[in-house]
């Protein structure tokens, strides 16, 4: 069963939207402190997780169609934004093994999609 | 020097993994990870409609997430006490899980491409984690 391009791209939005919700928990961690208001009223801790919900129902609608042997390795697409976005938002350094790695999820990537038949 | 070691506060320590428990809880997140994935996508495929409703009541789909949601907090844990270094690539087993459990429950087929893909992404994940030697 070959797996449409449709499927690919929403697990891709999924991705994408999955990794504003790493940022916001991220934000919303740090801000934890021994006193249950810091967890209740946290926004950034609730808006990380409506993205990971809204992330998920896409998800969901990505692998109705297609094989999940193509689609899941997709997920791995997210680290590339998790990456820009721990830079932009949190200051850390991009290294050369963040590009390696990155470097080597696309290159599997494309092969994914050549052995997509 | 010595009297910093022998006045250590005394207060009480919180719980932390040694660095082999971290390593073999992380392996058992990927194992419910990979299980929770095999859920959703049992559960998307049977999905009578597009609509959040139709998912929220999907069991197969709750099941997933109910794992994925395990495992996940297992991750954190794991994640507070040991090095990124060492679990990255651990975790990055998941791919390989639900590759060969998707052949197995789904009959999906492998060929070349879709085995040095799948191995590609779990090496560039596993070297994500690495602390890199200075800019790239």
């Amino acid at each position: 069963m070959r797996t449409p391009i449709s499927s690919m791209a929403l697990v891709f939005l999924a991705s994408f939207i999955g990794s504003f919700g790493a940022v916001f928990l991220k934000g919303g961690a740090g801000r934890l402190h021994r006193d249950i208001k810091t967890l209740v009223l946290n926004w950034r801790l609730a808006l990380g997780v409506a993205f990971f919900l809204l992330s998920s129902f896409f998800f969901v609608l990505g692998v109705r169609k297609g094989e999940l042997s193509i689609l899941y390795p997709m997920v791995s697409l997210g680290y590339i934004w998790t990456l820009l976005w721990s830079r932009l938002f949190f200051g850390e350094p991009f290294t050369r093994n963040k590009f390696l790695g990155i470097g080597l999820i696309l290159v599997g990537i494309a092969l994914l999609n050549l052995g997509n038949r | 020097m010595s009297s910093e070691t022998t006045t250590a506060p005394a207060v009480r320590k919180s719980f932390r993994f040694s660095r082999r428990q971290a390593i073999a809880l992380v392996a058992c997140c990927t194992i419910f990870g990979a299980a929770g994935q095999m859920l959703i996508k049992a559960g998307a495929g049977t999905l009578a409609s597009s609509s959040p409703l139709a998912m929220v009541t999907n069991f197969h789909l709750m099941a997933g997430y109910s794992l994925y949601g395990i495992s996940a907090a297992l991750l954190v844990l794991a994640l507070r006490d040991g090095e990124l270094s060492i679990l990255y690539p651990v975790i990055s087993l998941t791919y390989v899980w639900v590759t060969f459990l998707s052949l197995l429950i789904f009959k999906e087929t492998l060929n070349p491409f879709k085995v040095l893909g799948v191995s590609l992404i779990v090496f560039g994940v596993a070297i994500l984690g690495r602390n890199g030697k200075g800019p790239a």
